[in-house]
């Protein structure tokens, strides 16, 4: 089988700075990979480099493209990439007010990704977002309301929703659950959960919360001070680690 | 159906100035379709250390671990997922909850995620959880708030939901009273029944003796290490 | 005549806009960025429309000036009144005389032939600026064809009132590939933009000029099951009972007393000469030869 995402050697630097280094993996169709690492480990400027928001320094990131089999994003042209951001990828920022637009109603934030596609049918695009707005659980009489009347976990869900509508298949996403409610975070992870399931996604999931990754993510990769330091099945990882200083994060969890 | 070739390990506890504790060396058995296999030894011994090994929960230093094609000890992360969804499936000792899942989409998990159709997966989780006396009115709730029993009840019937070519089952019958240990015993004999091959831990002597061919002595591959 | 330079910009000046001019007839839509220059009117007043005409005109034109359809409003006085000043050039109120005609908010009735020029005032170029109101993304948007945002726009009018509710400065796409604001004349006027004239549009402020050729394609954007409709006010005019023009409507006493006028003055006033005669006006008396 064609892995979904194949990443070469990425690495990028800020100076002398490791911001990541010699990173590579496989990725297949309905995998989700976590990756996890402290402050400074280098996990979000990796994932920036994957999702091509940062430019790396080295290496290759190819996808399985639907029209022309794997491409190279990182060398691919502007237009491209950003119709990929469209339809076959997603991202769902740690901060929903910077996957949304907040000015625009519930409906329209779903319904734009339709729009940008070329979608020219109001009745069938709003349809569309009602059929979203309940899958990830908000109520259909907020379809017109704006995010900014929303609660963190509904902007959040409402993310979700945005970037699913046309149906990507690799979706990332940058500690999706960071600054929520515990109770909050335990409805959006379940949501998570199912929509992954049942779309058959694959994901990255970039968190620092260890019970993050062992809800959602098949594999795990933990990062520290740029480098990837351990990696394999999330369980085993978990359960027991190799590496030093995994064996250290996976100590300092608190039992409660 | 599984082969255990010569498996060692030891932990590495790196925080603990390196300290090296090897937990077992040279251990070896094979189970056949339609055959339950106990695995014995004095608590530690390293029963369920052996077990999460052939699940691929814990990596081996030496050895070949063959379940089905597939050599769980060298395979691909990918590999050991398609595994443990079609083939190979595990009973842990507890349940590990998962908040606002109800106790039906647990026991559904596994068929879903073969690809049975939702009603189907629904209906038999039903189905098992009626057999293993869950009250109706728990079906929907997350078992966040169940009894150590319930909840291990309700693991149970997530491991016997989609019908494993090879099960590991740890401790299945632990916290359970009579009529209840008695229903997982037939689960298991009609497991074996349809050629499942089953590596079991119990500590219940009876049950044991009542589904299991033969008994596998742990201590053999780990006394004498530390 | 004064000290200026004719019509009052330098030469050196009218060059660099009249480079804009053409650039932007060549990419029809597409905002070409200019070096606006201080004009002795304040920004939001024209200033735009000023600089384009001023390097357009020669000194054989003849200019109009209208302000919403009139000629007679205090700004397309104050403009008309600069350039006879300035540039020593013959106006006229008559829209068939006109060789160039600056227009604030809308497009006269009368059809315009391929010898005219229509100069639109623009205050905001930009049609994605209300919902994108970063420059940087607007501008990639617009090289990458990226115009999912403007059919939000839409939805949220209907979400909101039921119908598209953008009733002036109605965004279209021209020729299949930019999306441009027309500048905020009404939506009635929006199928006009396929005409025979030359249109070009200034906006002083923002440093913009974009333009139309003559026969381009313009689209109104709209959704298959809302499709644009050009609206205008349920009545005909009260002075010369014109139906398809659009109209202005008059507020006439306290009582709340209305009345409805042709809103293009020079059109209404042709009409009432040619003997037309609205539900409030008077016969004009024959002309005693």
């Amino acid at each position: 089988m064609t892995p979904l995402l194949q990443v070469q050697d990425i690495a990028k630097f800020y100076g002398n700075h490791i911001g990541c280094e010699a990173v590579s993996f496989d990725l297949f169709p309905g995998e989700v990979m976590g990756i996890v690492g402290e402050s400074g480990s280098g996990k979000s400027t990796l994932l920036s480099c994957l999702a091509g928001h940062l430019d790396p320094d080295k290496g290759a990131v190819l996808f399985d493209t639907r029209a022309d089999g794997l491409k190279d994003t990182v060398k691919m042209s502007e237009p491209e990439r950003r119709m990929l951001g469209r339809t076959d990828w997603a991202f769902v920022h740690q901060h929903a007010r910077d996957g949304l637009r907040m000015n625009i109603s519930a409906g329209g934030n779903v319904g734009e990704r339709l729009m940008a596609v070329g979608e020219r049918h109001y009745g069938d695009i709003r349809a569309k977002a009602v059929d979203w707005l309940g899958r990830v659980e908000i109520s259909e009489n907020r379809i017109d309301d704006r995010p900014t009347t929303f609660s963190g976990g509904m902007q959040q869900r409402l993310q979700i929703a945005r970037n699913l509508v046309t149906g990507p298949r690799l979706v990332f996403m940058d500690e999706p659950t960071g600054g929520l409610d515990v109770s909050v975070q335990a409805r959006l992870l379940d949501l998570l959960r199912n929509l992954v399931r049942e779309m058959g996604l694959s994901a990255i999931i970039v968190t620092h919360d260890l019970a993050v990754v062992r809800l959602l993510a098949d594999r795990l990769m933990v990062m520290k001070d740029g480098h990837v330091v351990e990696t394999g099945l999330t369980d085993q990882v978990l359960d027991d680690p190799q590496h030093a200083y995994t064996q250290l994060l996976v100590s300092s969890v608190l039992q409660v | 159906m599984i082969r255990v070739e010569n498996v060692s390990k030891s932990f590495t506890l790196h925080n603990q100035g390196a300290a090296v504790i090897p937990v077992m060396r040279g251990a070896s058995l094979s189970v056949a379709a339609g055959e339950c296999v106990a695995l014995t030894g004095a608590s530690g011994a390293g029963k369920s250390t052996l077990m999460r090994m052939i699940y691929g929960n814990y990596l081996v230093d030496e050895g070949e671990i063959h379940i089905g094609g597939t050599d769980v000890a060298t395979a691909q992360p990918r590999e050991i997922l398609q595994l443990r969804h079609d083939t190979l499936g595990y009973v842990s000792q507890f349940l590990r909850v998962v908040p606002r899942v109800p106790a039906l989409e647990i026991v559904a998990g596994p068929l879903l995620a073969v690809g049975t159709p939702h009603d189907q997966a629904i209906e038999r989780a039903r189905h098992l959880l009626q057999r293993l006396n869950i009250p109706e009115r728990l079906w929907s709730l997350s078992p966040t708030t169940f009894s150590g029993g319930e909840q291990q009840r309700v693991n149970i019937a997530r491991g016997f939901a989609h019908i494993y070519p090879a099960m590991l089952l740890d401790e299945p019958t632990a916290s359970l009273d009579v009529k209840n240990r008695e229903t997982v015993l037939q689960l298991i004999e009609e497991a074996k029944s349809r050629g499942a091959a089953i590596i079991g831990i119990f500590h219940d002597e009876a049950a044991r003796q009542r589904v299991c061919e033969r008994e596998i002595d742990v201590t053999k591959f780990t006394s004498g290490l530390n | 005549m004064s000290n200026y330079n004719f019509a009052y910009l330098d030469e050196q000046t009218k060059r660099m806009i009249r480079r804009a001019i053409l650039k932007g007839l060549a990419i029809p839509g597409y905002q070409v960025p200019f070096a606006s220059r201080e004009m002795p009117m304040p920004y939001g007043w024209g200033t735009g429309g000023v600089q384009v005409t001023a390097a357009t005109l020669t000194p054989e034109d003849r200019l109009k000036v209208i302000d919403q359809g009139a000629d007679d409003t205090t700004n397309a006085v104050s403009i008309r009144k600069f350039f006879e000043a300035t540039a020593g050039i013959a106006t006229t109120e008559a829209t068939q005389q006109a060789c160039i005609i600056q227009t604030r908010h809308r497009i006269p009735e009368a059809d315009l032939r391929e010898d005219q020029i229509l100069v639109y005032q623009v205050p905001i170029p930009e049609p994605l600026r209300f919902l994108e109101p970063r420059e940087t993304e607007t501008r990639k948007m617009h090289s990458l064809e990226e115009y999912g945002l403007m059919h939000v726009k839409l939805y949220e009018d209907i979400s909101q009132h039921g119908a598209i509710a953008t009733s002036y400065a109605y965004p279209v796409k021209v020729e299949g590939r930019y999306v441009m604001d027309p500048s905020p004349i009404p939506k009635f006027d929006n199928p006009k933009l396929e005409m025979a004239a030359i249109q070009l549009f200034g906006a002083g402020r923002e440093q913009r000029i974009y333009a139309l050729p003559p026969y381009t394609k313009v689209v109104s954007l709209d959704f298959e099951d809302y499709p644009f409709v050009p609206t205008k006010a349920d009545h005909t005019c009260d002075m010369c009972d014109a139906a398809d023009s659009y109209l202005d409507e008059v507020i006439l006493d306290d009582q709340g007393n209305r009345m409805f006028v042709c809103s293009d003055t020079d059109y209404c006033a042709g009409r009432q000469q040619a003997g037309y005669v609205g539900a409030l006006g008077t016969a004009i008396a024959e002309d005693v030869a």
